[in-house]
């Protein structure tokens, strides 16, 4: 792709960007979020068309209209959200839009199962052909996608961020799948922000920033801290700076907690747990172990089955989610910020007031006090620097980073007594996640309590003071941060004793 | 800077995308009746000349407008809570029966009458309309379904109602009409008594806008339509059923009692088609009368809040709009000898338009490339 340049009405998105790929190779598109990492790879997709730019595959150019002309030519995209039929099996979805047929239309499915268990045992990609799509792990869901952009022939595999929905064992897995492509002669494009993955898969590294084409380079001559640089353009620092705190007495109490998940089985079982004031206390472990429904007990988006949640010396099993947020001072930063953490239509000013609407100085009586609500706004965006500055902003314009901003600004302005980060720094930036993890530390330092979860155990070992696996819904080991071994804790996540 | 927002509003907003809509509505139902070997413009003359030409018509067009501003009032506020009110019709019916009950039932001074019959007939069309709302939110029955089956239940409850003794009239499937002291007509007995009829043959423009039933329906219907903008945009409560109407799980999570707003908001509408059922039978037919089949107000309801973009001022504005064609509409049979249901394909297609919001930015756009 040279000189690649898109413009949307005034905005540059991609500016002049050069990117090479060879035959077997992996390569890595570095860029913070909203940088014109996917946009380029639209383009290159067909999805978008570029504004001046020319795309050449094996030396000849080619106008990549829309995806099918990018598909015959042996380009294939593996969305971040994966484009599956759920209720199809993997090999109706893989062979959807190119179904073998016997005569009269009659497709054969025995021929596309042959097809489909040929093509996953040749690339190492096992899955069961037979498997309807809803009873699939993440993991096994994109290996159908990787399979499907297979089975078209693709020779050039676009991976939209395929990391940030797998937990460490299915990366590592998918880590051996791109080894086993690259060595089948395929190419491999992988659009990401985590720069360990970088070093460990890609062969060379296009670095975007604003549109800009920043630096192409060589994976194994720079450091991660350079990758970093090169990205968000200034020093980054990976160390969460904290000063040394004496946890204060417990807050929240925990006892032997049992929580329904999604299909009636116990996700949270007979938990145990004490939080202190002052403290972080993050807790570890793989996606799927009842992080989630620990989350929605507490906030009482979800039934508790048995046990009890003490906060403050109250019991608060059970109470409406509003009660929690309103009397006992907890505030949350959700797992899932776009279902749950913002209103998209609303403006900033308005996702800002989503658990103080009702009061003062945001309504009197019945009445909302727009004035009011909108100096809010003006007050907050300017301390927690949310971008656009302006209030009206509709909430969907914003960026990743300055949608977690904006929650967390709401969150922080309750004046809690203990903050639940869920997932804080998902799909963020290295920039955007320093400034989350300073305003963790920030809280703890006022002398509140936060409850830190998350499936990325460096972010867990930095942040946390106390350090809590979670392991089938039980706490199975509780360490101090300070000088803790990491294998142990990977040890603990994994089921095992320590 | 008005200008500039007022441009910016009608080329990216909402306002932009009805106009055009609008026009490429008549266009298509213009096309339809050139195929059908019909002059366009002199249909489109005729309803033009049949709405506005004498103060009579214009009258009209307010009186057939006020029913449908009103429950495109009622199938907005729903739509802002995410729910879709099919039952606009069914509530529209109960609203019209309390109303006829309780106009022919009590006897009591005007200013008391009036005001406790509208009351009345929106209380039970809320309940109505809030008991889908509770269906929904209580065994997660789906508004559309329920709403479609309470329709048909509201229907055949009128008909059954009439068959009461004391209520329907015998022989005739009408009920009782309803006391003058419930009426809402503006003039009604002056227009009969000698004066009036002088009054009439003398003034040229208010004696012609007097030969139509004039009603304080509309006053009504502006205030409601006032009062929705009100709720929704500057109170709390507004604020709880749009947050839950774009994203129940963040109301959720806000403390937002999503179930209770999902009842609230069907009762509120409920409300807002019952007072077009009661301002119906109160201003203008005084009685209801066995269905035979659904009336349509309901239905012509989510036809106006579509265009309105689902706000107050908006569905006012339909509303006249759809008044306008109702009413122009039924004199191109006479004028042109053109069948009437052009109008049904005008309204049907500026709908499938305003459906389209991408077709028509593009158009706009290459209009101003």
């Amino acid at each position: 792709m040279t000189t690649i340049t898109k413009k949307f009405g005034d905005f540059v998105a991609n500016d002049a960007i050069n990117l090479k790929v060879h035959r077997g190779e992996v390569h890595a598109l570095l860029g913070e979020n909203g940088a014109g990492k996917t946009t380029l790879m639209n383009i290159l997709y067909g999805i978008l068309q570029p504004t001046s730019g020319t795309i050449r595959i094996n030396g000849r150019e080619l106008k990549v209209t829309d995806p099918n002309v990018a598909i015959r030519h042996g380009i294939g995209m593996v969305h971040q959200h994966f484009m599956l039929v759920e209720t199809f099996t993997v090999t109706e979805n893989i062979v959807l839009g190119n179904e073998p047929t016997r005569s009269f239309g009659v497709l054969d499915m025995e021929t596309a199962e042959r097809e489909v268990a040929e093509l996953s045992e040749r690339y190492g990609l096992a899955v069961d052909p037979k498997a309807l799509i809803q009873d699939l792990s993440v993991g096994s869901q994109q290996r159908v996608e990787i399979l499907k952009t297979l089975y078209r022939g693709a020779e050039i595999l676009i991976l939209d961020e395929p990391t940030a929905v797998l937990t460490p064992l299915e990366i590592q897995e998918l880590v051996g799948i791109i080894r086993n492509l690259t060595e089948a002669g395929k190419s491999i494009i992988i659009i990401t922000h985590k720069l360990g993955e970088i070093k460990q898969v890609a062969d060379f590294c296009t670095i975007i920033r604003r549109g800009l084409h920043v630096d192409t380079v060589d994976v194994n001559t720079v450091s991660e801290a350079e990758l970093a640089a090169k990205m968000v353009g200034r020093e980054v620092s990976f160390k969460v700076e904290k000063k040394k705190q004496v946890p204060g007495e417990t807050i929240l109490e925990i006892q032997g907690l049992c929580v329904e998940g999604g299909r009636g089985l116990p996700a949270v079982d007979g938990l145990d747990l004490k939080l202190r004031k002052g403290e972080i206390l993050g807790i570890a472990g793989v996606d799927g172990n009842g992080q989630s429904e620990l989350i929605e007990a507490l906030t009482g988006l979800r039934k508790v089955k048995s046990g009890s949640i003490i906060m403050r010396g109250k019991n608060i099993t059970n109470l409406s989610p509003g009660k929690i947020i309103e009397e006992h001072k907890i505030a949350h930063i959700p797992e899932d910020r776009q279902k749950r953490g913002l209103v998209f239509e609303f403006d900033i000013a308005e996702n800002l007031i989503l658990q103080s609407y009702g009061k003062p100085p945001f309504s009197k009586r019945f009445s909302l006090l727009w004035d009011n609500i909108y100096q809010n706004a003006e007050r907050l965006i300017e301390k927690f620097d949310i971008r656009p500055q302006h209030p009206a902003t509709p909430a969907r314009a914003l960026s990743g980073g300055n949608q977690q901003k904006m929650i967390i600004a709401r969150e922080v302005s309750h004046e809690p007594e203990l903050l639940i980060a869920a997932q804080p720094t998902r799909g963020l930036d290295v920039g955007a996640i320093e400034y989350v993890h300073r305003a963790l530390v920030a809280e703890r330092d006022r002398g509140k309590a936060v409850l830190l979860i998350s499936f990325e155990l460096d972010e867990v070992l930095n942040v946390s003071d106390r350090i809590a696996v979670i392991y089938e819904g039980k706490i199975v080991g509780i360490l101090d941060a300070e000088g803790v071994d990491e294998n142990e804790v990977g040890l603990l996540m994994a089921g095992g004793t320590a | 800077m008005i200008s500039g927002r007022l441009k910016a509003l009608f080329l990216r907003g909402p306002i932009g995308l009805t106009v055009v809509s609008i026009i490429l509505g008549f266009t298509v139902g213009g096309i339809v009746l050139v195929v059908a070997g019909f002059n366009p413009f002199e249909a489109y003359g005729a309803i033009l000349k049949g709405t506005f030409s004498k103060p009579k018509y214009i009258a009209y067009v307010i009186i057939y407008a006020t029913p449908l501003i009103m429950t495109g009032l009622s199938v907005a506020f729903a739509m802002r809570t995410g729910l879709f009110n099919i039952g606009a019709e069914g509530q529209f019916i109960v609203g019209a029966m309390v109303a006829a009950m309780a106009g022919y039932a009590l006897h009591l001074p005007i200013w008391l009458h009036v005001p406790l019959c509208l009351l009345l007939a929106m209380m039970a069309a809320a309940l109505w309309g809030g008991l889908a709302g509770y269906i929904k939110a209580r065994f997660g029955v789906h508004e559309v379904i329920s709403t479609i089956m309470l329709n048909w239940t509201a229907f055949y409850l009128s008909n059954w109602s009439l068959t009461l003794s004391g209520f329907g009239k015998p022989g005739t499937g009408k009920s009782f009409t309803i006391q003058e002291t419930a009426r809402i007509d503006l003039f009604s007995q002056w227009k009969i008594s000698k004066e009036g009829i002088q009054f009439i043959r003398s003034h040229e423009y208010l004696g012609d806008v007097l030969k139509a039933p004039v009603n304080l329906g509309i006053v009504v219907a502006i205030v409601l339509a006032l009062l929705v903008w009100y709720i929704l945009n500057r109170t709390t409560l507004g604020y709880e059923l749009r947050a839950v109407g774009f994203n129940p799980h963040a109301a959720e999570y806000g403390g937002i009692n999503v179930k209770r707003s999902i009842v609230t908001s069907m009762s509120i509408a409920g409300g807002l088609a019952g007072a077009a059922g009661a301002l119906q039978v109160m201003g203008v037919s005084h009685k209801i009368a066995k269905l035979a089949v659904m009336e349509g107000y309901g239905f012509d309801g989510i036809a106006v809040a579509l265009i309105g973009n689902n706000s107050g001022p908006g569905s006012v504005l339909a509303g006249f709009l759809f008044g306008g064609l109702k009413y122009g509409g039924s004199k191109i049979q006479d004028a042109v000898g053109a069948p009437t249901e052009v109008i049904s394909i005008v309204v049907g297609t500026i709908i499938l338009f305003i459906a389209m919001p991408k077709l028509i930015q593009t158009l706009l756009k290459f209009k101003k490339g």
